[in-house]
């Protein structure tokens, strides 16, 4: 039964999906309202990350644009909610709506990014996605009749349906948005990766000329792969958007969308397990950094400079020794110690090359981040 | 007209300024064929030592020296601390620790003098000088041409006229042959870095004071501006980054004086995007028998 099952992908991710959120759940019913909010935060960024690391890993694009893709999701969401708000719309669709418009801007102009992109090679893309990110303050300020400037915008959320209840608590429904959301995006990425499509990428990012003799077309795949990120991405934005109930030009940062890379480095480039952890770091370091400036700042004058800067710090230190020494990340340091622990009981090595493992893992993408 | 002509050398001296950094940038282009985004970074620290030496010393000739000293040594110690231990056979990791060093300098700079801006003073006037009757060129601004214009003659002549030149040139060109030629590639390489540091540490002292002053994020721009210019000119040409540079400064001229200010950043990303959809390689490149 658990043998059939491994190999069938989707029902096993279904079913993988399935008991996370089951497990999600209960969590949220454990947690205190804030650790809910920090769950339905890490969601968010979890739809971002895992959308970059299937771009950075699998394609071989690297973007410091994930940021202004958010951004765009994220004011998308904002102007389509008050749209929506005004002509008397409400819940449900009052969120369905601005998430698929977040979705639908940052896809559009992902497409627009990746067709540039597909031309491209990676410090030429780079060096594009970057200056979008930089520029996205001065869209804000320009335009700032209809996206509020600085000030961005504020984003209209109903509370929690009254069937739940009146007590439930609006951090634990904003969690259950996020982790829904982060659910159906790895999901749907993890059957992707898993998938023809998948290996298409795989095969351009290893060898251009080799993956166009077999016939893949490479500058299609490597738009239809940004924009399936980029709207990830869009989601993330939106949800976060939605979790904070404001947009504004600053939450988007050159920073952020690094820590994004850093994130998705961190887990393990390609590796949708790794996107986890990468998230999870994203929520706990600066909260880390903050517990230990408090400590360490004698001043307060020191305090507040090391407020948000000692977590810059360390993110820039771990982004760099994890570059040099661990190339594959968290992700495939456990993998690696797992197949150590795992590898005698192995029957034969037939196993090893062309039947799927019955590795428990979320996905298969992290055996290909290895170099 | 007047305006058009103030704009006009206006945006000459600031391209001058995007031209030096985007020189930079070739520098490691050329000799390790990665695009070095911390090259914004760096010169925000340099940018910072160069303040911190003026204001205790009073002399901005000091502080100047000081920034192109540091930039040397910051330029060197990125390349021998970090970019000589990356994975080379993967391209990403490089562009990845370089964005390491841009969030940890500008960490350090945050937490060593907060996210104030520092104003600076220029050691000439701003006030253009009037020829018959016309403002054209204010004395800061000669002050940055002559400045770009002998930082380019001097590398120009140090690559094509000296030792170390020829050897720099021989170990970007072809790596293995020079090494077995007897040439120190790694160190080469770590004056290519070195050099850029100096360079870029250089161009953003000339530009930041004229701005709203030293900030760990001063630099961000002018960064997107020098890449913007060495991608227009083609990464591999130190004379298309001049031609790029010098361009963008006009576009960024033009475009906030005629329009408001705010639009140039968003111009320069459009001119970006269409460069790189029409000529990946650069408008100045010719066409490559390879593309790798």
């Amino acid at each position: 039964m658990l043998d059939r099952l491994a190999r069938h992908r989707l029902a096993r991710h279904l079913l993988i999906a399935v008991v996370a959120g089951a497990g999600l759940v209960a969590l949220t019913y454990a947690l205190p309202p804030f650790r809910n909010y920090q769950l339905a935060t890490m969601a968010a960024y979890l739809c971002a990350t895992a959308g970059l690391t299937v771009l950075v890993g699998l394609s071989g694009q690297l973007s410091l644009g994930h940021g202004a893709l958010m951004a765009t999701g994220a004011y998308a969401c904002a102007l389509t909610s008050a749209e929506l708000g005004d002509a008397g719309v409400t819940a449900p669709l009052l969120l369905l709506g601005p998430l698929v418009a977040a979705i639908v801007a940052a896809a559009v102009v992902g497409g627009v990014v990746g067709l540039a992109g597909a031309r491209l090679h990676g410090p030429y893309l780079a060096g594009l996605t970057l200056t979008l990110t930089i520029v996205v303050p001065a869209i804000t300020t320009t335009f700032a009749d209809q996206l509020g400037g600085d000030q961005g915008l504020s984003v209209l959320v109903e509370p929690a349906p009254a069937g739940l209840g009146i007590a439930f608590p609006l951090e634990r429904w904003q969690a259950w948005i996020a982790c829904t959301a982060a659910l159906l995006t790895m999901l749907l990425l993890a059957n992707l990766t898993g998938s023809r499509f998948g290996r298409e990428l795989r095969a351009v990012r290893d060898d251009e000329v080799a993956a166009r003799l077999a016939g893949i077309d490479v500058g299609r795949t490597k738009v239809v792969v940004f924009v399936v990120s980029a709207a990830a991405a869009g989601l993330g934005g939106g949800i976060l958007a939605v979790l904070t109930q404001s947009v504004s030009p600053g939450a988007f940062s050159l920073a952020f969308s690094l820590f994004l890379l850093m994130a998705v480095v961190i887990g393990g480039t390609g590796s949708l397990a790794g996107a986890v952890w990468g998230a999870l770091l994203l929520v706990a370091l600066p909260e880390l950094t903050a517990l230990l400036s408090d400590n360490l700042a004698t001043s307060p004058r020191l305090a507040e400079r090391l407020d948000g800067n000692l977590s810059l710090l360390v993110f820039g230190l771990v982004l760099i020794v994890v570059t040099i020494v661990l190339p594959t990340g968290l992700q495939g340091l456990f993998s690696s110690a797992a197949g150590r622990l795992r590898r005698p009981s192995r029957p034969s090595p037939v196993d090893l090359t062309h039947q799927p493992t019955t590795d428990t893992e979320p996905t298969d993408a992290q055996h290909t981040s290895t170099p | 007209m007047d305006r058009f002509i103030f704009l006009t050398v206006d945006g000459l001296s600031r391209g001058a300024v995007f031209a030096a950094f985007a020189l930079a940038l070739v520098l490691i282009w050329r000799g390790a064929r990665l695009v070095n985004f911390s090259q914004g970074a760096m010169a925000a620290a340099t940018t910072y030592i160069a303040y911190s030496v003026t204001t205790a010393s009073g002399s901005y000739w000091l502080g100047l020296a000081s920034a192109v000293a540091a930039g040397l040594v910051i330029g060197a110690l990125t390349e021998r601390l970090v970019m000589r231990r990356v994975d080379p056979s993967r391209p990403l990791n490089a562009v990845i620790a370089a964005l390491g060093i841009v969030l940890v300098i500008q960490a350090v700079l945050g937490i060593l003098y907060g996210s104030a801006y520092r104003a600076m003073d220029v050691p000439f006037s701003r006030r253009p000088l009037s020829i018959g009757g016309q403002a054209v060129l204010s004395p800061y601004d000669l002050f940055v041409f002559v400045t770009v214009a002998i930082v380019m003659i001097a590398l120009g002549l140090m690559f094509t006229r000296t030792g170390v030149g020829l050897k720099m040139r021989a170990a970007a060109f072809n790596p293995d042959m020079a090494r077995l030629l007897g040439v120190d590639v790694g160190r080469m390489l770590t004056l290519s870095w070195a050099l850029a540091g100096a360079v870029g540490g250089l161009a953003a002292l000339l530009v930041v004071p004229t701005e709203l002053g030293a900030h760990p994020h001063a630099t961000d721009l002018v960064f997107v501006y020098a890449f913007t210019a060495a991608v227009v000119g083609g990464l591999d040409s130190p004379v298309g980054a001049v031609g790029g540079g010098l361009c963008v400064g006009l576009v960024l001229s033009y475009v906030s004086g005629y329009s408001g200010s705010d639009l140039s950043a968003v111009v320069i990303l459009a001119v970006l995007t269409v460069v790189l959809l029409v000529r990946p390689a650069g408008l100045l490149s010719r066409p490559a028998a390879r593309q790798v």
